[in-house]
């Protein structure tokens, strides 16, 4: 507990932290030496020690999306097929059997929710977020996010991210990469469908209300008998 | 019933559950019987131990590397190369008769090799390692070339260069060539032993460390007289640190075993290997057996060790206490937990940072690029799940960063000098976020 109060100290003279503890998390630390916990020190200052995602906005939550998914975007940063250069350059030389160990360590992961965006914003704006999360717009062909990615936002297994926990510029940029093609999934790649109908005004509602949901009880994805998904996905196959 | 009936039956029936069992076992398919195997029948025959002989040997020239696209077909090229004189696109060498070198004899396979003239003439781009491969013999030649012809075919048409003039005109290789190339099959030196000799054939032909580690002067040509003296490496913007240098990656200190760890397992008691070392590691020493590893270390344990410049002076490691007090501050919060208060790391896993002389040596290049990037080793058979570092681009600016690569460099008797934060703000934007 000193040694904790200590580093949020240090933190807070030096002006990182604008909040006490959330900071702390992403600085490295571990209590085994040979375990998964230590091998992935290289992830904490981004992901946070538990995977729980930097406060900080765009740095994703990754503790408990499924396996599937992780190992998928591991071995994309690996190849190649999805690009963020930090990322592209840390894994580059890991072979897949630990690419598939972390993504399974991470899928494990239920560290608490950080806190949900609750900055103002437009009431208009976020009413078409929750429609095109909720409903979906059919007339252009929209399905509703919770079609795939689960009805309490937590992702389906096993491709199928969850969303709850992410932040609004995270996810905006995520559909935008999609809309213009520099981030795709394994073919049939129902995204890149669902964002071409998109509109830019759309990205910003739907990543604005996503951001502002309350994370559920139980956080696991959805196994992947339960529905009939809208479209054919390719990470799901 | 009477109770012996009773029995009787029960016999009976224990006998027909017993007989049931045996029959489905009996039905149960089993393994192949297992052949006797005379040592002769499990050999390989000889054309196949040439295939095997020319794939270890063209992963020890790391052929796949270049001629790769990341996640494609080996060997179809089209990887671009950047270089100081415009983008070279690496060409196709699978065995494809239109688009590869399906239609190459050995003899033209062994003059590229040992001349860099390519098929119909032309000369290579020295990006193309032929003044190391030159020391390649002809039967490891060949070998190379029978694998090479075994892989799969693939169509695909090679990219042209785009190289800036007057760098496109081949023409301009021949001086290119006069000033930096000399042809030769590597000729062993009598006086040092057979695992000397080895290791030398793979460190200055198949291995072309000297292509990094070697400085590269204006004109793309490295000097002799300044082989593995170390160097920046065009367009990765990382420090091939001297294997001549006792203060850089010099390794007459080193031993045998660490030298072999740092090669082929990618992780070592001394340092780890990160950026286009750990590429090299991954992609071609990793496979090298134990004995060519170890005569490759005992081959640059040997190397005469030659500091280029003298040590820096005390003036030249002052470092002002506010900066020290920065870097020790950072130092506490973010790196003790795994490099230890006394930068005695935890190795193999966590690097020591005292006496690391990766870390001290006159470029603080790479320490600032691990400082901003972090970085795993490359996973290896001999270490398959290898510990990371995190990166600190979005934690520290420019002056922290400086600031605590400055500490590592001066403190626990490091005989680095200090950074500026004008060092680390280029080098920030190298993986932009």
């Amino acid at each position: 507990m000193r040694n904790r109060r200590l580093i949020v100290a240090i933190a807070l003279s030096m002006g990182w932290a604008t909040h006490a503890g959330g900071q702390s998390s992403t600085v490295p630390g571990f209590s085994t030496l040979d375990s998964m916990e230590a091998r992935v020190q290289g992830c904490v200052t981004c992901h946070g020690r538990n995977g729980e995602g930097a406060n900080s906005g765009y740095f994703p939550r990754i503790a408990g999306k499924p396996a599937g998914y992780l190992y998928n975007q591991l071995a994309a940063f690996r190849d190649g097929t999805r690009q963020y250069p930090p990322m592209n350059y840390l894994v580059a030389y890991l072979p897949d059997a630990y690419l598939r160990e972390m993504a399974n360590y991470y899928a494990k992961l239920r560290p608490p929710f950080e806190a949900r965006d609750a900055a103002p914003a437009d009431v208009a704006m976020l009413e078409r977020g929750k429609v095109i999360a909720t409903a979906g717009d059919p007339r252009v062909g929209i399905p509703p996010c919770i079609a795939c990615h689960g009805s309490r936002l937590t992702g389906m297994e096993p491709g199928i991210p969850g969303l709850v926990g992410l932040r609004a510029p995270y996810i905006s940029a995520q559909l935008t990469r999609w809309r213009v093609g520099s981030r795709h999934a394994a073919e049939p790649d129902c995204m890149k469908r669902i964002v071409s109908r998109l509109s830019e005004a759309d990205v910003a509602a739907v990543s604005a209300w996503l951001a502002r949901q309350d994370p559920p009880a139980d956080p696991s994805p959805e196994s992947s008998n339960l529905v009939r998904m809208p479209l054919a996905c390719g990470s799901q196959q | 019933m009477s109770r012996r009936t009773l029995l009787v039956l029960a016999i009976a029936l224990a006998a027909i559950v017993v007989a049931a069992a045996i029959g489905l076992e009996m039905l149960q398919p089993r393994p192949l019987p297992q052949r006797e195997t005379t040592p002769a029948a499990t050999a390989p025959n000889p054309a196949t131990q040439v295939l095997l002989k020319g794939e270890y040997l063209a992963r020890a020239g790391d052929c796949v590397a270049c001629h790769t696209l990341p996640n494609g077909r080996p060997f179809a090229g089209g990887r671009a190369m950047p270089t100081p004189f415009g983008n070279l696109y690496v060409p196709n060498i699978t065995p494809d008769d239109e688009t590869g070198i399906g239609q190459w004899t050995a003899d033209e396979f062994y003059r590229m090799m040992h001349t860099g003239v390519g098929r119909d003439g032309t000369l290579l781009y020295p990006a193309m390692p032929f003044a190391s491969y030159t020391k390649v013999t002809r039967e490891d030649c060949d070998a190379i070339y029978a694998y090479l012809m075994s892989v799969q075919p693939v169509k695909q048409r090679n990219r042209p260069h785009e190289l800036r003039f007057p760098y496109n005109k081949r023409d301009l290789l021949i001086g290119w060539r006069a000033l930096y190339f000399k042809e030769g099959e590597y000729a062993p030196d009598p006086k040092q032993s057979a695992q000397w000799n080895r290791g030398a054939y793979l460190v200055q032909g198949l291995g072309h460390c000297s292509m990094c580690h070697t400085a590269v002067n204006a004109l793309g040509g490295s000097s002799e007289s300044q082989a593995f003296e170390g160097g920046m490496i065009p367009n990765q913007n990382w420090y091939a640190p001297s294997l001549t240098s006792n203060r850089e990656a010099g390794l007459g200190e080193w031993s045998i075993k660490d030298i072999m760890d740092l090669l082929q397992v990618g992780v070592s008691s001394r340092a780890t290997v990160y950026g286009p070392m750990a590429e090299v590691v991954y992609n071609s020493l990793q496979y090298m057996t134990d004995e060519d590893t170890e005569a490759m270390a005992v081959y640059l344990k040997a190397l005469p060790q030659r500091d280029s410049e003298p040590p820096p002076t005390s003036q030249a490691r002052l470092v002002s206490p506010e900066v020290m007090e920065t870097g020790r501050t950072v130092y506490a919060t973010q790196c003790a937990m795994c490099h230890g208060g006394e930068g005695k790391g935890q190795p193999p896993h966590f690097p020591p940072l005292a006496g690391n002389q990766s870390i001290t040596m006159t470029s603080p290049v790479n320490s600032i690029r691990m400082v901003l990037n972090g970085g795993y080793p490359p996973g290896t058979k001999k270490n398959p799940r290898p510990y990371g570092m995190p990166p600190f681009a979005h934690v520290l600016n420019d002056a922290q960063a400086a600031a605590v690569v400055t500490y590592i460099r001066v403190a626990w008797d490091n005989s680095g000098t200090p950074v500026t934060a004008a060092q680390v703000t280029p080098l920030r934007s190298l993986l932009p976020e």
